[in-house]
């Protein structure tokens, strides 16, 4: 029975609906329920969470009674923890030098670390493509489209 | 009712022939056509992407420009799957059963060619249905109350769940995850804030752009980085000359095509089933009917002109009830349904009357995009074929960038980017948990509307739950809802031989190195 449960995807992915359920369930009780006449904006939240709840236990219920084997793991079987680390790491740079720099060293730096992502990527290939992004980029949202995204903040270009 | 539909057409053509339309209706298909081909790239994420910049033009160029990119990629997506063996593109993942043979023997710009007929057939079709269609529904829709309303969406979010991929118990919780997400934000009636966490930048609820970019654009990204096979182009060499079929391939592609058009209107029509399912219940059919069945996977040309007909009929349809109820079939029309009401058009049976130029426009637009869609893959072919070579680890990083700064610029708020980037890591975890996140939108999508009619109806009842089923018209939904779990639980316990067979030849399609996600 044990080795069941560490094998089955589903136990997850059951109780993570569960787990959701029960916590907009819980946090709905937190607004006015009101009455069926007359809802309150906790009505909506606390049934969806219960039917959420409900829908996890399915879930990992058909799990328990299907036969069917499914010995996958949660993570895939070559987890790329770098290409994760820079396909996240991108965006995050994003925000940090769009924010306090602007738009040039933001994009350069997103794209860059995202390319950096790939198994067969350089720093050289990565910094071309970044390159290229920034100058198209650049372009396209600041000269054609004028987005309100100063390119580089302080200078005035 | 002809001569009507006539002037209204009429009047859709000088709206979607301004210069101006039809600019962005032409930007729309080059744009879907490029996404279409690149292994990869979804409409999902570009029409997110494009979303924020339309916000500054008037709706009408918007909506076509959008729409456009959604029939756009139909016809890209054929080119991956048959040339390259890439079900890139779920729609076109059964194409890959024959084009592909079909291309190892020398045919491949044949089946190419057969495919953009079969393409423009089956839109075509899927036009005129809407046109005389949609005002039909909208006449009907028109006495409906809030508990119609509530009933009909309710059939809508169930089949959106259950007739999808995957199963259908992960298909509803996945709706109601998004119904829960389509909460947050402040309450309608009452103001009060719901599931922000004390965040005010989340009190206008949570951003659609985000939601769509994050789940179909990072958590892609992360299941397929570093997981693609590098593209074989060995067979891929293709000219013009190739792509006219001859008279005995068009013989033999013609009744395929018309039943492949029939089969994908219909699809169209039941809320849930868009042209991924439409391709391979049009593929099973013709396999079954078929004299010579082996000949199918072995480069028949009947198997490439009845699913790409059918995909093509279905896209167009796919507009109807999205137009004419306010009701979405798949994420797509869920996405557009969401742009409507950023661009302050309440989406809903009155839409055909109050905003004629949209509908009309659109509808047009569709015509036109159609043959500038056939105008731009016939000549073009090699730079398409070209195209498809760009490694994917170009492609990614390029991706990200309109992701980041298309969300930044719905708002010009660094925010969302962030928020965009949790929905993403959410969505890769759920993905990995074998949940399909197209539910997801829709429930979005429909999320608040439902709550509003749902109370709204319950106010008029004085809070008597019955009144759902007192009303013929709802309970007639209801009964579709119910028929719809019985139906699934039924093929749960018996699984039934036609499934089966469907299994298999889903089974016969090449691996897809990407997710799901792209169509």
């Amino acid at each position: 029975m044990r080795e069941r449960f560490s094998l089955k995807r589903d136990y997850y992915a059951g109780g993570l609906m569960l787990l959701l359920g029960v916590g907009a369930a819980v946090t709905g009780t937190g607004y006015k329920f009101g009455s069926l006449a007359r809802m309150g904006p906790g009505f909506m939240p606390v049934m969806l969470g219960i039917v959420l709840a409900f829908l996890g236990i399915l879930i990992a219920g058909t799990a328990l009674a299907s036969s069917e084997p499914d010995d996958k793991k949660f993570l895939p079987e070559h987890p790329q923890w770098f290409g994760w680390l820079c396909i996240l790491g991108g965006p995050v740079l994003f925000i940090i030098l769009g924010q306090y720099a602007g738009m040039i060293p933001a994009v350069f730096a997103c794209v860059f670390v995202c390319a950096l992502g790939d198994k067969t990527a350089t720093y050289k290939s990565s910094a071309v493509l970044a390159a290229g992004v920034t100058v198209f980029g650049v372009l396209l949202f600041h000269y054609l489209l004028s987005i309100p995204f100063p390119l580089l903040r302080g200078v005035n270009l | 009712m002809i001569s009507t539909a006539i002037t209204d057409l009429y009047y859709g053509f000088g709206v979607a022939l301004e210069p101006h339309n039809l600019m962005y209706c032409f930007l729309g298909v080059l744009v879907g056509n490029l996404v279409g081909v690149l292994p990869g790239m979804g409409p999902v994420a570009t029409i997110s992407i494009l979303l924020p910049l339309t916000f500054g033009m008037p709706p009408v160029p918007a909506i076509l420009m959008l729409s456009g990119v959604y029939y756009g990629a139909q016809y890209g997506g054929a080119i991956c799957s048959i040339l390259l063996n890439l079900p890139c593109h779920p729609p076109h993942a059964v194409t890959c059963l024959d084009g592909f043979p079909l291309t190892k023997q020398g045919k491949g710009g044949t089946a190419l060619g057969i495919t953009i007929i079969a393409a423009f057939v089956g839109a075509s079709f899927g036009i005129t249905e809407m046109i005389f269609l949609a005002p039909f529904l909208v006449k009907m829709a028109l006495e409906f109350g809030p508990a119609e309303v509530c009933s009909l969406m309710l059939v809508g979010l169930l089949a959106g769940s259950t007739l999808a991929k995957g199963s259908p118990l992960k298909g509803i919780a996945m709706t109601v995850l998004g119904l829960l997400v389509g909460i947050v934000g402040s309450d309608i009636e009452t103001g009060q804030p719901r599931f922000t966490f004390g965040i005010t930048e989340l009190f206008d609820g949570v951003e659609i752009i985000a939601l769509a970019l994050g789940m179909f654009g990072i958590a892609e990204f992360m299941n397929s980085i570093n997981n693609t096979e590098t593209v074989d182009m060995k067979y891929a060499k293709v000219g013009i000359s190739d792509m006219f079929p001859s008279k005995a391939d068009l013989k033999l592609a013609f009744w395929p095509m018309i039943r492949g058009t029939l089969l994908g209107s219909l699809c169209a029509l039941i809320p849930g089933t868009g042209p991924t399912i439409a391709s391979f219940v049009s593929y099973a059919t013709e396999k079954r009917i078929s004299k010579t069945p082996e000949r199918f996977g072995r480069g028949a040309i009947e198997g490439v002109a009845c699913p790409e007909a059918s995909t093509h009929s279905s896209v167009q349809g796919d507009f109807i009830p999205t137009m004419s109820l306010g009701i979405p079939g798949d994420t797509v029309m869920a996405l557009l349904l969401g742009a409507l009401i950023i661009h302050g058009i309440v989406p809903g049976p009155q839409l055909i009357s109050q905003h004629a130029d949209i509908f009309w426009g659109l509808i047009a637009s569709f015509w036109i995009g159609n043959i500038l869609l056939v105008i731009l893959n016939v000549p073009m072919i090699g730079l398409w074929v070209k195209l498809l070579s760009i490694p994917y680890r170009y492609l990614y990083p390029s991706a990200m960038f309109f992701v980041c700064i298309g969300v930044y610029a719905a708002n010009n708020d660094m925010f969302q980017v962030g928020e965009t980037l949790v929905i993403g890591v959410a969505g890769y975890i759920l993905l990995r948990l074998d949940f399909h996140p197209a539910p997801v939108l829709l429930g979005f999508v429909l999320g608040p509307r439902f709550e509003e009619n749902f109370r709204r109806s319950l106010l008029i009842s004085r809070g008597d739950l019955m009144t759902f089923v007192e009303r013929p018209i709802s309970a007639f939904f209801l009964t579709v809802c119910v028929v719809l779990i019985v139906a699934q639980i039924y093929v749960w316990l018996r699984k039934p031989k036609l499934l089966a067979e469907e299994k298999a030849i889903e089974a016969q399609v090449p691996a897809t190195p990407y997710s799901e996600l792209a169509g």
